[in-house]
């Protein structure tokens, strides 16, 4: 038995992407990228729209083939035992897939059964994950009635009908409001502690900091940095940025006389960065200088900054 | 000071799934295109009445039209065509006719759909379920409709007289077989289009209406210049049609064509299900 496919000794990773790769035609999507996924960790992938995350997902659950590189999901290639790998997965899509003329419940249900589970245990499994998505009362509703924040609650409940050991998130929390995603996270942090296994593919950097044990940062298809939130800022980023505005046709002229202040400078169409050990002591630099910004503000840096450092732009263009 | 305590609310049970992953993909393995089929029927649910009304009305409107309508005017002064009267002619092909036009709209936009607009067809692609298996469970939906709505056609012809033969139930599974050959070639058609559906309109026009009208269901094939009748020939509605007759009132056909009708619709049938299958595969596995 070489290939048992529940074969999954603690030491090896969940997923092993060496090398893989998607090619578009002329369009390189995913650029030769390496990374694993541990067995119970959260797992990010951060980046701009576009940078190849989803594709990334997609091959992940075998419903997109790859181009060159090598994949495994529990030791199984999901290109070529796509059935088997996705009975492990449970799969909450970026844009919802939701039958809309079925009925709240019904779309569980059917779904539960793709996964060969009989009715009589789906029944009260789509109770739970009902009160989980905090959709009972809209038990009997047809999906199209429903509001988008709804939707997307009932489309990751789905993804976890099947008791899933990896769940794959592609930007779970687009559309729902502040608190429904924090929920979310609280719940999803739940899950981690029950021992399934999260990926995460986002473009907000909050998002990321709450989610994940351990993350990669893309852009346009390649790897730019790799490792837990805290250790990314601290590589990357100094300890605090201050956050200036001297409205926007003096912000040019006002960097020229804060070339030296800070260990890095960010200007923005609206405000300039200044990355310092200390925003409070560059902030008295600045104002011994004789110049007044309109606002200032000290902060933490976050991983915005980080991928500001590492790319140029900004997460959300 | 006061310190507030949230409330998280309910959290997930884990209950244990009765199967484990293996068993899961083992068993969707086998049971996997009904598993899409009971999907597809529980969708058509939501729109049953008016597929009830559909299936009722449509062949009564059919036999008051060409039987007491346009058959009272052919069956005048005695003619018969085929030895039969007009309405017995033509009561088997409206059948066949019916339940292909149907197919032809079951296989084209829905097909696109699930890729495209509602993208409907990822849902169960992202679980052990196959592309292959959605393709076959999306055709045998539709044709356990079809048995239905063939079903009440016939017991409405029975009550018209316009079905004498001892065997015309045998119109039943031979409706069904027309209606598949022809779905499933468009169904295949329409899986491996990548554009909006633009040309969909011109193979409605130009392939679909063409077929529908020199298919010998209003008159014989023999009624019509020889440079028409080879559309009949690559038609599957006359291959069903044909078939349809010599069950209804026996139209008398030699074996040899009988066998050939056959023939014919379980070849068209079975390709269009391969076409399918593999441009499904390509779309959702590409």
């Amino acid at each position: 038995m070489s290939e048992h496919p529940d074969l999954q000794p603690g030491d090896q990773p969940v997923v092993l992407a060496r090398g893989l790769r998607k090619v578009y035609g002329d369009f390189v999507a995913v650029d030769s990228i390496d990374f694993q996924v541990r067995p119970g960790e959260s797992f990010g992938l951060l980046g701009p729209n576009g940078a190849g995350k989803s594709t990334t997902m997609r091959m992940i659950g075998g419903t997109l083939g790859r181009s060159g590189g090598e994949l495994s999901v529990l030791g199984l290639d999901p290109q070529q035992r796509g059935p088997q790998v996705r009975a492990h997965l449970g799969v909450v899509p970026q844009s919802d897939n939701l039958d809309e003329e079925l009925k709240v419940r019904e779309n569980l249900l059917v779904y539960g059964r793709y996964f060969g589970l009989p009715t009589s245990w789906l029944r009260p499994k789509v109770a739970d994950l009902l009160a989980f998505a905090q959709l009972t009362g809209k038990s009997e509703e047809k999906v199209r009635n429903l509001s988008g924040g709804m939707k997307r609650r009932l489309t990751i409940a789905r993804g976890l009908i099947n008791e899933p050991g990896i769940l794959l998130l592609d930007e779970p929390t687009t559309g729902l409001d502040p608190q429904a995603r924090h929920i979310l996270w609280d719940r999803l942090f739940r899950l981690k502690e029950q021992g399934v296994t999260l990926i995460v593919t986002t473009h907000f950097m909050d998002e990321a900091e709450q989610l994940c044990d351990r993350l990669i940062v893309v852009d346009h298809g390649r790897i730019m940095a790799e490792g837990s939130p805290a250790e990314l800022i601290r590589q990357y980023c100094s300890r605090e940025v201050l956050e200036l505005r001297f409205g926007s046709s003096r912000n040019e002229e006002a960097v020229a006389a804060l070339h030296d202040v800070g260990q890095r400078r960010e200007v923005l169409p609206d405000r300039i960065l200044i990355y310092a050990e200390s925003g409070d002591a560059a902030m008295a630099e600045i104002t011994s200088r004789g110049l007044q910004p309109a606002t200032s503000l000290v902060r933490r840096t976050s991983l915005e900054d980080v991928f500001l450092t590492l790319t140029g732009r900004s997460l959300i263009d | 000071m006061t310190t507030h305590i949230h409330d998280a609310g309910s959290a997930i049970t884990q209950r244990g799934t009765p199967l484990r992953p293996d068993q899961m993909s083992a068993r969707m393995a086998r049971r996997g295109i009904w598993q899409v089929a009971r999907w597809q029927l529980l969708s058509m649910r939501s729109w049953m009445w008016s597929l009830v009304v559909e299936s009722i009305g449509q062949p009564l409107l059919y036999m008051v039209a060409m039987g007491i309508g346009l058959g009272t005017l052919i069956s005048a002064n005695g003619r018969t065509i085929d030895g039969v009267s007009y309405l017995i002619f033509v009561a088997p092909a409206i059948m066949v006719l019916t339940a292909t036009m149907s197919a032809a709209n079951e296989f084209s936009y829905p097909v696109m759909q699930g890729f495209r607009w509602t993208r409907l067809y990822q849902g169960p692609a992202a679980t052990p379920v196959t592309p292959a298996q959605i393709a076959l469970g999306h055709h045998l939906a539709v044709m356990i409709r079809f048995l239905g709505q063939a079903v009440v056609f016939w017991l409405i012809m029975l009550a018209f007289g316009a079905a004498p033969g001892t065997w015309s139930w045998l119109c039943v599974p031979i409706t069904m077989l027309s209606a598949s050959a022809f779905g499933a070639l468009l169904q295949g058609y329409a899986a491996g289009l990548d554009s909006e559906g633009e040309e969909f309109n011109f193979v409605l026009r130009f392939v679909v209406i063409p077929l529908v009208l020199f298919s010998g269901t209003y008159f014989p094939l023999s009624a019509m210049p020889v440079y028409l009748q080879w559309i009949g020939w690559i038609s599957p509605i006359w291959h069903g049609t044909q078939l349809a007759r010599d069950v209804s009132y026996g139209a008398g056909e030699p074996g040899w064509l009988i066998g050939l009708h056959l023939v014919v619709l379980i070849g068209l049938s079975g390709t269009g299900m391969i076409w399918a299958c593999r441009n499904y595969t390509r779309k959702l596995l590409q």
